[in-house]
């Protein structure tokens, strides 16, 4: 699965990241996204929602982990 | 009922009922005394105080405005009792420190931040829309610049003890406030003079911090997320408040169209325009405007706690060096057209240049 760690990072830069990730996903292929703060986990999921993807959230030590599928 | 909350606040209703609810308390400051168009105003509020502790010698704007550290507090308590409380620090704070002063500076060319000028244009300044153009040129090469790879690096989880230094410090400043030691200076006349009772403008900080905390609140952010995705979430929390703000302000016969010799606003464009540039430019690249910033720094976020530091001593910097923008004044009939002095005018141009600069070096690749 192709991943990419927006743990740290100042908005809107996991959005960034998100964005360009997904654009390049072929379709039916998986993605998780690592994010730190929940501000992070809403706007990625807000994004990734908004490009059409099912998201799934799981809470991990410290922070948030989105695993999202490019219909 | 925490998680049904969440996502309440997190959901386009949630905003809205955020930035109605600033847009009416801001209004209803401005009613019980703090000065026209300027209910909610981060970058007046902190130059208030900078002038309160000292750090400035201009007399007419000195007041420890409660509502600044009601914001910290307030969204303090939002991310304790939400479990969002995290201590973390790291991502360039030296970097993040100038961008606050530049910030400031930009924001007092104009006189205000782009929380106040909301509430200019909600009070018919018009001048408000050449500032507010100016924030969205701003924001829009700051933009550009996070396309390319702008990034100030991450941040890292730190002692929970470095999160608690600002919510902590503005506890003490709100304790000086009620106490009003000696040495602590209050304006006598001018905008510092004028302000709400202090344990309505605390309430009133404390609801604004609790609720921006919740719904990530932010007036930069809110055009660049249009900018950059089309992303009109955070802009239907701004439009309410600008939208509420006017209906009361013309129920309580506050609104009064106009474009010269405004309240505690002046007429020259294109420092109202440049100043604002630059303070939308520097939010963008910080990652968060004025208010944000203070709302981050309750959380636990040391760096934007080093923004804000940077925010109050850019104010400090603006007085002592005559760098601030001047309202309009009308002497025997005569108009004098306000603005910032050429000392200014070249602070807000090398602002601009530092964060220009800033926009090209501080580059990090990644791969998609």
């Amino acid at each position: 699965m192709k991943s990419v760690d927006a743990r740290g990072l100042s908005c809107p830069e996991p959005v960034l990241r998100t964005r360009a990730a997904l654009a390049a996903l072929p379709r039916g292929e998986q993605l998780e996204v690592l994010v730190e703060t929940a501000t992070s986990r809403e706007n990625v999921l807000r994004t990734a929602r908004s490009m059409g993807c099912e998201v799934r959230i799981e809470d991990v030590g410290g922070g948030f982990r989105l695993i999202m599928e490019r219909p | 009922m925490r998680d049904a909350l969440t996502r309440f606040f997190a959901s386009r209703g949630g905003i809205i009922l955020a930035g109605g609810i600033i847009g009416l308390v801001a209004a209803l400051l401005q009613k019980l005394g703090n000065p026209p168009n300027m209910g909610i105003c981060v970058a007046c509020f902190g130059r208030d105080i900078a002038g309160a502790l000292g750090l400035h010698r201009a007399a007419v704007v000195q007041y420890l405005r409660p509502e600044i550290p009601g914001f910290v507090l307030g969204s303090c308590l939002a991310a304790l009792l939400f479990r969002e409380f995290r201590a973390r620090t790291g991502s360039a704070p030296v970097v993040r420190y100038f961008l606050g002063v530049f910030a400031m500076i930009g924001a007092l060319a104009f006189l205000g931040c782009p929380w106040r000028a909301l509430l200019r244009l909600a009070g018919g300044d018009l001048n408000a829309i050449v500032g507010l153009l100016g924030l969205g040129v701003g924001i829009s090469v700051g933009v550009a610049f996070l396309k390319r790879g702008y990034s100030l690096g991450r941040t890292h989880p730190a002692r929970t003890a470095v999160g608690w230094i600002l919510p902590v410090t503005m506890l003490g400043l709100l304790i000086m406030a009620a106490a009003r030691p000696s040495y602590l200076l209050a304006s006598v006349k001018g905008p510092g003079a004028m302000h709400a009772p202090l344990l309505l403008s605390l309430l009133a900080g404390l609801l604004i911090g609790f609720l921006a905390q919740r719904t990530r609140f932010c007036t930069m952010g809110s055009i660049r997320d249009v900018i950059l995705a089309r992303d009109v979430h955070l802009i239907t929390g701004v439009a309410a408040l600008v939208v509420v703000a006017f209906v009361v302000n013309l129920v309580l016969g506050a609104f009064r169209i106009g474009i010269t010799a405004t309240p505690v606003g002046h007429s020259a464009h294109v420092w109202n325009f440049l100043g604002m540039a630059l303070a939308g430019l520097a939010f963008a690249l910080a990652g968060g405007c004025p208010g944000r910033q203070f709302f981050l720094a309750g959380e636990g976020d040391a760096d934007a706690g080093v923004f804000v530091i940077g925010l109050i001593t850019g104010a400090a910097f603006a007085h002592n060096f005559g760098l601030a923008g001047k309202p309009d004044q009308i002497i025997e009939g005569v108009l004098h057209v306000g603005g910032p002095a050429w000392n200014g005018q070249i602070a807000v141009l090398l602002g601009i240049t530092f964060c220009l600069v800033l926009g090209f070096a501080m580059r990090e690749r990644w791969d998609a």
